[in-house]
């Protein structure tokens, strides 16, 4: 049995022109190359997808469940940077 | 289902205040709804039963491919030929978005593939049975795909978010694979005489291991009570053979085929059908690897993994090449 695992790699696909790309879901390849073309036929069996990035999961840094408070805690009490803050009287008009 | 016989590693489920406080923090996210993701704590046993449970159903999906692609090559049609092609293709993806899911566990897809090929995890019951006309396509579009959705549709709400994300997508392609089924069967039940008998025992044959593609019943499971509380199950197996039964029942009637079942009635206080339980002895004797094809599977798969052995480490070695030609340009 082989023991030589293909490295992973995480997959975004872009679902029409115009779109950003989104994360799919992951796969196994051994190389770049390869990891569009099964990308190709994993994720974009159904007209998904117009373009598609592969990168390595191990070259992916992420921000870790613990860190969710001090990240975005502070965001909390500085509700005026939404614009719903601010009431602008129906005279006005639009705004 | 495709998990049929997942045991938890636990004796029984806890009260919140028999937890740790972790473990309760645990609990109380998913009685709340949130979805689990593969960096937050938890237990190991909710670790290795989702393992278990989506290896498992990994598998089926691989193993699944073999009834099905039996009947590629003789296809009565371009068009049937190329719609089988299509869905066993299918099944194949969707053993890749679980094996994906799995390893966001720490579990490797290598590893779960060594597992499956030496015996150690199991497959769903129903691909051990043979395909032996093309009227048997139709009855696994119909039946199989259909038990199967019975199964997957709640589980894309299951707690473990890579699992449920999984389901979401098999969910959206399932529904072809069942509708191919049935056209297969309304064709054939339309046709002649011999044709309509191919369609009805295709119909005898795989009605009751469809049935036990639910499992045994699990009312009173440890196991089952605490994939529940984990939510990666979500409904009791007899509560689910009963949808599916219900479901199915009035589809045969449309097609004019008769349910191999004597005792099968309309209940009307339960609203729902009475019917017999399938062969149980069959069932575990199938699971402990007596189904009539069990050996020709496991042949199958090991033999692929074999005879691919040379290209995957080709590939490897290739890769690796390109890399250092890369680096010394560099």
């Amino acid at each position: 049995m082989s023991t030589n695992d293909w490295p992973l790699w995480e997959i975004f696909i872009r679902g029409a022109h115009g779109l950003s790309h989104r994360h799919v879901g992951s796969l196994h390849a051994p190389d770049a190359e390869m990891a569009i073309k099964n990308a190709r036929d994993v994720y974009t069996r159904r007209k998904e997808g117009v373009s598609i990035w592969a990168i390595e999961s191990s070259a992916i840094a992420a921000s870790s469940p613990e860190d969710k408070g001090s990240l975005y805690d502070p965001a909390d009490d500085k509700v005026y940077r939404h614009p719903t803050f601010f009431d602008i009287p129906d005279e006005v008009g639009a705004m | 289902m495709y998990a049929q016989m997942v045991k938890s590693t636990g004796t029984g489920v806890k009260s919140l205040d028999e937890m740790e406080p972790q473990e309760r923090a645990f609990q109380e996210r998913i009685n709340a709804g949130d979805k689990i993701e593969p960096k937050d704590w938890m237990p190991e046993g909710y670790r290795k039963n989702l393992i278990r449970q989506i290896g498992q159903h990994a598998h089926s999906e691989i193993v699944g491919q073999l009834p099905e692609g039996n009947w590629i090559t003789r296809a009565p049609t371009l068009e049937r030929k190329a719609i089988l092609l299509a869905k066993v293709q299918d099944e194949a993806g969707h053993g890749l978005y679980l094996y994906c899911a799995a390893e966001t566990l720490g579990v490797s897809r290598d590893e779960l593939t060594e597992m499956l090929l030496d015996g150690r995890m199991k497959y769903s019951s129903i691909f051990n049975y043979p395909t032996l006309t093309w009227a048997d396509m139709g009855a696994v579009g119909w039946l199989v795909d259909g038990a199967a959705i019975m199964n997957q549709v709640p589980l894309q709400r299951t707690s473990y978010g890579p699992y449920a994300r999984a389901m979401v997508r098999i969910c959206k392609e399932e529904s072809f694979h069942q509708r191919q089924g049935f056209d297969i069967m309304m064709t054939m039940a339309k046709g002649t005489d011999a044709q309509k008998h191919m369609a009805q025992d295709a119909f005898n044959r795989f009605w009751g291991p469809s049935l036990m593609m639910f499992g045994p019943s699990d009312e009173n499971s440890v196991h089952s009570a605490q994939s529940m509380a984990w939510k990666i199950k979500m409904n009791s197996n007899d509560e689910l053979r009963q949808k599916f039964v219900d479901q199915t029942v009035p589809q045969a009637e449309y097609l004019g085929l008769t349910v191999p079942d004597e005792n099968l009635k309309w209940n009307e206080e339960k609203g729902g059908y009475d019917f017999s339980q399938p062969d149980w002895d069959e069932f575990f004797d199938v699971l402990r690897g007596n189904g009539p094809e069990t050996t020709e599977r496991m042949e199958a798969r090991n033999k692929a993994w074999d005879d691919g052995a040379w290209v995957r480490d080709g590939m490897m070695a290739h890769a690796a090449k390109k890399k250092a030609m890369k680096v010394a340009a560099e």
